[in-house]
C-alpha cells in the first residue's frame, strides 16, 4: 500500500514539476553584448563591448526586457530615460535588454529614440527563460547587493510615478548603508 | 474484469506525460514578434472594425460581447 502511494506521488510530482517555478532571491548574472548607447546630447552611439550585470553591484538596477514589436515597450523605454536622469546621480542604473531576433530590427527601432542607458541584445534569448518573464514588457528591479527585489509585467505612462517610489525607496536603503 | 495496479498506473503517466508534453509548446512572451505584426491581426484595419462594432451594437440595441480576447503579441 505504502509503495503504491509512494509511486502515486512520485509520478504526480513529476508531472506538477514544470509547473513550479523557485523564483531566486538573487538575480541571475549574466554578460551580454551592448547594442546601442546615447550620449547625453541624444547622438545614437553603435558601441561595441558588453555588460555584465554583477560588476553593477552596489547599484540600484533596473533590469528591462523589450523587444521592438511590443507596443507597451515603446512607451516605457522613454520613460525609463526620465527615471534615469532622475536618479543616476544617486547611483541607480537602467539596463535594457532586447529581445528580438534581429539585432537591426532593435537598430532601426532605437534610430530615432534618445535613450543614453544601456541596451543590451540577447541573441539566444536565454536570459528572459532565467528570469522568467512572464509578459512584454517585463521588468526587475534590484537593491544595491544585487537581490530582486520588484517584478514589473506591462507598461503604462502612470507606472512611472509608482516606479520612482519605488526606486527612490531602495535608493534610500541603499543610502543609509 | 480485474484491473490491474500496473495498467493503472502505465496508463496515468502515459495520459500525464500527452497532458505535460502539450506544455512544453508554449509559446513564449519574447517569441511572439511574428503574432505581433499587422498581417496578424484579426482585424487588420483598427478604425474600420470600431465603426462596424458601433453600427452592429446600435443595430441590436446592445453593446460588448464583440470579438474575443487574446491573440496578437500578448503584450501587457
Amino acid at each position: 500500500m505504502v509503495y503504491r502511494l509512494l509511486i502515486s506521488a512520485l509520478v504526480i510530482t513529476l508531472t506538477l514539476l514544470p509547473r513550479v517555478s523557485v523564483f531566486a532571491q538573487s538575480a541571475p548574472d549574466f554578460n551580454l553584448p551592448l547594442l546601442a548607447q546615447s550620449d547625453a546630447g541624444g547622438s545614437q552611439l553603435w558601441q561595441s563591448g558588453s555588460l555584465r550585470l554583477s560588476d553593477l553591484t552596489g547599484k540600484v538596477v533596473y533590469l528591462d526586457f523589450w523587444a521592438s514589436w511590443c507596443a507597451p515597450c515603446a512607451l516605457s523605454l522613454p520613460e525609463l530615460e526620465t527615471l534615469y536622469a532622475r536618479f543616476k546621480s544617486r547611483g541607480f542604473e537602467v539596463v535594457a535588454i532586447n529581445l528580438d531576433t534581429t539585432e537591426s530590427a532593435a537598430r532601426r527601432f532605437l534610430q530615432d529614440k534618445a535613450i543614453t542607458y544601456p541596451i543590451l541584445f540577447d541573441q539566444r534569448q536565454t536570459t528572459p527563460e532565467r528570469y522568467g518573464v512572464a509578459g512584454m514588457p517585463t521588468a526587475f528591479l534590484l537593491d544595491h547587493s544585487g537581490k530582486l527585489r520588484f517584478t514589473h509585467t506591462g507598461f503604462k505612462p502612470s507606472d512611472t510615478e509608482k516606479l520612482s517610489k519605488l526606486i527612490q525607496q531602495l535608493l534610500q536603503e541603499k543610502e543609509r548603508l | 474484469m480485474k484491473v490491474r495496479f500496473a495498467n493503472v498506473l502505465v496508463g496515468t503517466v502515459l495520459i500525464m506525460s500527452v497532458l505535460s508534453g502539450c506544455e512544453t509548446a508554449v509559446v513564449k512572451p519574447w517569441q511572439r514578434g511574428d503574432l505581433a505584426r499587422p498581417q496578424m491581426a484579426w482585424q487588420p484595419d483598427p478604425m474600420m472594425s470600431v465603426l462596424r462594432e458601433h453600427v452592429y451594437t446600435a443595430k441590436e440595441g446592445a453593446s460588448g460581447g464583440v470579438g474575443t480576447g487574446g491573440g496578437g503579441c500578448g503584450c501587457y
